[in-house]
């Protein structure tokens, strides 16, 4: 049994382009070492449950942004979670309002591979009146010159639910 | 918001209680000595355990009457098991070290793992379960494509709210300096413009440029340093005109993911004389940690230095996405553990996590060098900086207090799990005064330096450990 001889590089990039297509390729060093590369493919699909926060993933698909407020101290929370962080005790569903402002931001011209064919997107931590923690969001519909702290806006939802916290995002108000 | 009516009033949530310790102390522990490979973006002809292998018999040369047989265990450190596809690899190190049957644990605690891991390693001899622990940490970052090990760094982000956004860390820390550069530049220096766009326009503008100064620091810093990645003779201009990634971090900013290793050895008093006569005591060591998601910090009080009055800070929601509460609990645990009260005064230098130029500043309030709001001005001053390299700016204040001699993770690299301890090794050589004899160059020993910190921090800074070392001759 033979095979071709294996492609032998200095260059990097080009032992990655042989990987894809001959699954091994080796690397040479400066020194002359050599190091042999193969292609691991890891795939895999997680059978994820939002347990606890369940309501607020299928809130979005009723067009309805749930934070939760602690029962014990009152607390809250524009994220909701199931139990206080200050006090312990349990937290109860509430509405939050469907307009806020920017606490903070920015433009990412670059992201993750899962995100980067979406470059550049606004990342935007929104915080709403009377509410006492902040909802993480991405800001659509204007770029990086138009956005400031203290900016108001309103949230929009994806008319076809995907169950995910991208269901729900923000633009520049209409109204002042 | 904290400030509106409806909610509950800020002092119900002071959030954090202060932090004491140690409540016992424990027996003392020595650092005898630290190895380091060089942290390269690759390094395709060793793998994990030959980088640890490397790292460690560098620090076992420099302590020749150390046997293997007085190595009592080890704590092996690195972040992901994703980057590798290796699970249970600290088994493996443990194993190519010819370390068994002796104990051994991974530590695993995001970009703190490696300062995590020194911890671990202190508490094994503090407690005198051993007389001599090693620690060694690695990360191979380079088996994946540099946007598949963002994602893989981002999954350290909340998957249900925060990853599917957009998950990207370079991101979370850019949203987080625009904070912090709205409340200490906007609201202070340009509080007198009116229109709120120009006046933040302004205001990054200003805290861009400063924050430029810390990438040139640590870069030049590096040139001396020959195990880091990129040391460069950068300008402030090339900085802010390098590649926009996240507004307002553009890439000279950002540190870059790394192939390398480190190793320290930890000691008993007695082992720690048999072995050396200039063994470096680890006088302090702290924690912090703080929520997981930005966009649950509080908004409550100042967790305050003993120089700070809490009026100093009344309009100030804290620690709010603009400060890292769990970096100043760190720092005030292993401050009092050191019997620290003035750490601008008491240290000589730091080894700090700035794996953003934007948190490093951020990082100098956290610490106490300055109060929260100075960190621009700090920089200003030139403080941080050292004495005798050309940075091609003024540094009036340069030698103050040293941060990241070294050049730190911008310059050195961010090989994860190795990262803290990279920053024990560099402290170790020093306080030892032997920068010389390992950089081949004494340019970047800070003279008669007695005491240095080091600073290891994880996640949008959801835990951060901060340890004092001393030399003892
Ligand atoms: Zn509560």
């Amino acid at each position: 049994m033979s095979r071709a001889p294996l492609t032998k590089s200095r260059k990097f990039t080009e032992v990655q382009q042989r990987l894809s297509s001959e699954g091994a390729a080796i690397f040479v060093d400066r020194e002359g070492k050599e190091a042999l590369y193969v292609l691991s493919p890891y795939r895999i699909d997680y059978v994820h449950s939002y347990a606890e926060d369940s309501p607020f993933f299928l809130g979005l698909a009723e067009h309805r942004l749930r934070g939760s407020r602690c029962t014990g101290c009152a607390y809250v929370y524009g994220t909701p979670r199931g139990h206080c962080q200050f006090c312990g005790e349990p937290t109860e569903w509430v509405d939050l309002p469907l307009s806020g402002k920017v606490h903070s931001w920015t433009t990412c011209h670059f992201g993750s591979e899962a995100f980067l064919k979406e470059t550049p997107y606004n990342l935007v931590l929104v915080e709403f009146e009377g509410v006492n923690s902040l909802l993480f969001s991405r800001l659509k519909d204007c770029g990086e010159k138009d956005i400031y702290v203290g900016m108001p806006v309103e949230a929009r939802f994806a008319p076809e639910p995907k169950f995910s916290i991208t269901d729900v995002w923000f633009v520049p108000a209409t109204k002042k | 918001m904290a400030e509106t009516k409806k909610g509950p009033k800020r002092d119900l949530f002071p959030g954090t209680p202060t932090p004491s310790s140690p409540r016992r102390p424990g027996r003392r522990v020595y650092m005898v000595s630290g190895g380091v490979t060089k942290f390269a973006k690759a390094h395709p002809t060793m793998d994990f355990r030959l980088m640890c292998k490397r790292a460690f018999d560098l620090a076992k040369a420099d302590v020749p009457n150390l046997t293997n047989a007085m190595i009592d265990g080890s704590r092996v450190s690195y972040f992901s098991d994703h980057f590798s596809r290796q699970l249970k690899a600290a088994s493996m190190v443990q194993d190519y070290l010819g370390l068994n049957p002796r104990g051994s644990v991974r530590i695993e605690w995001g970009g703190a793992t490696g300062g995590e891991c020194f911890q671990a390693a202190y508490e094994a001899v503090a407690s005198g379960r051993m007389d001599c622990c090693l620690a060694v940490g690695y990360e191979t970052m380079s088996r994946v494509p540099t946007w598949k090990g963002n994602e893989f760094i981002a999954l350290a982000s909340d998957t249900n709210f925060d990853f599917p956004l957009g998950g990207f860390y370079t991101g979370y820390y850019a949203l987080m300096v625009n904070r912090h550069i709205y409340e200490y530049v906007r609201r202070r220096k340009f509080a007198h413009v009116k229109d709120e766009r120009e006046a933040q326009r302004l205001a990054v503008e200003y805290g861009t440029r400063i924050m430029a100064k810390v990438s040139v620091k640590n870069h030049r810093n590096a040139l001396d340093n020959p195990y880091a990645q990129y040391p460069k003779a950068i300008d402030v201009e090339g900085v802010l005109h390098s590649e926009m990634v996240s507004y307002p971090l553009t890439r000279e900013q950002i540190c870059t993911m790394s192939d390398g290793a480190a190793a320290v050895f930890l000691c008993s008093e007695e082992r720690a004389k048999e072995l050396t006569d200039a063994p470096v005591q680890v006088t302090g060591v702290g924690c912090g940690t703080d929520t997981m998601r930005l966009a649950d910090r509080p908004f409550g009080k100042v967790l305050l230095t003993p120089k700070e009055k809490a009026e100093e800070y009344a309009d100030l929601p804290y620690p709010g996405v603009h400060s890292f509460r769990a970096g100043r609990a760190a720092g005030l645990e292993a401050y009092r553990h050191a019997g620290i009260e003035d750490p601008n005064r008491e240290l000589d230098f730091i080894e700090l996590h700035d794996a953003y130029s934007s948190s490093e500043i951020q990082t100098y309030e956290d610490l106490g060098l300055c109060k929260y709001g100075e960190g621009y001005d700090f920089v200003e001053r030139g403080d941080p900086f050292l004495k005798g390299v050309d940075y091609g700016f003024e540094v009036p204040r340069a030698g103050a207090i040293p941060v990241n001699p070294s050049g730190g993770l911008i310059a050195c690299g961010h090989p994860v799990g190795a990262t803290g301890l990279m920053q024990a090794v560099f402290a170790f050589w020093q306080l030892e005064g032997s920068i010389g004899k390992h950089f081949g160059s004494g340019r970047l020993q800070i003279p008669n330096a007695r005491r240095g910190a080091i600073h290891s921090h994880a996640g949008t800074g959801s835990a951060v450990t901060v340890s004092i070392l001393e030399a003892r001759p």
